[in-house]
């Protein structure tokens, strides 16, 4: 399901990238206010660090069998959601600031 | 009569003595590919605090990516990209019910390589374009 929907976001994300080449803070800025930038940013955010604690816990699993596994499960787990609720926050930030 | 003990019993695949085939190899580049990603996940954050922190840390960071270094990393990051996302949409056939025949198995897989090979090519040459 992950993978279905980051299909089409990181798609989006690296054409975005590719036109922003060469643009500064403010060009930057400026993409990332558009409603559609935005959306498309968490929803971005979103599915990617599910994706990655999925993908990451499957390596997980299947490379590492002592007693370090729960830990790790738990750190990859609490990581992710880390990382996507920052990059939330930052781009509704830029997003919603002033 | 041979006993079962010292009969020469079939041993499993090892794989540091299996020979390496392009499915073998294609599924682990997936699971490699997406470890990679993950560490480039982590860098989008990094660039995303840099933008909402202003204009100086935003500067810092593009700069990094602009080195020769971060360009071959961003080179290296997309082209990861590509192969997990081809990859993932051969896994998402699969899923599917498409594309078992061994033949289909080995074209598909073929043309994922060579897909992402022409996918990062043609991002450079558009990225290298834009910056003019």
């Amino acid at each position: 399901m992950t993978a279905i929907a980051l299909i089409p976001l990181t798609v989006w994300f690296l054409a975005s990238v590719i036109t922003l080449t060469g643009r500064d803070h403010a060009g930057v800025v400026t993409w990332l206010r558009t409603p559609s930038a935005t959306i498309c940013m968490v929803l971005l955010l979103v599915a990617l660090f599910y994706h990655m604690a999925l993908g990451l816990q499957v390596v997980i699993e299947d490379y590492v069998h002592s007693g370090a596994r729960f830990p790790v499960l738990i750190a990859i787990r609490l990581g992710c959601f880390a990382l996507a609720v920052t990059g939330i926050v930052v781009t509704l930030r830029i997003s919603l600031g002033g | 009569m041979k006993t079962i003990a010292s009969r020469r019993r079939p041993l499993s695949p090892n794989i540091q003595i299996y020979r390496p085939q392009l499915t073998s190899v294609l599924s682990i580049v997936n699971r490699v590919t997406g470890v990679v990603l993950s560490a480039f996940a982590v860098f989008l954050v990094i660039w995303l605090s840099a933008a909402a922190t202003g204009p100086q840390a935003f500067a810092t960071v593009q700069s990094v990516i602009g080195s020769w270094i971060g360009q071959f990393l961003m080179i290296g990051g997309v082209f990861s990209f590509f192969m997990h996302l081809c990859g993932g949409i051969r896994h998402l056939f699969w899923d599917a019910g498409y594309g078992f025949h061994l033949r289909t198995i080995y074209a598909s897989g073929w043309a994922v390589v060579i897909a992402s090979f022409l996918l990062t090519g043609a991002t450079w040459a558009l990225s290298t374009y834009m910056a003019g």
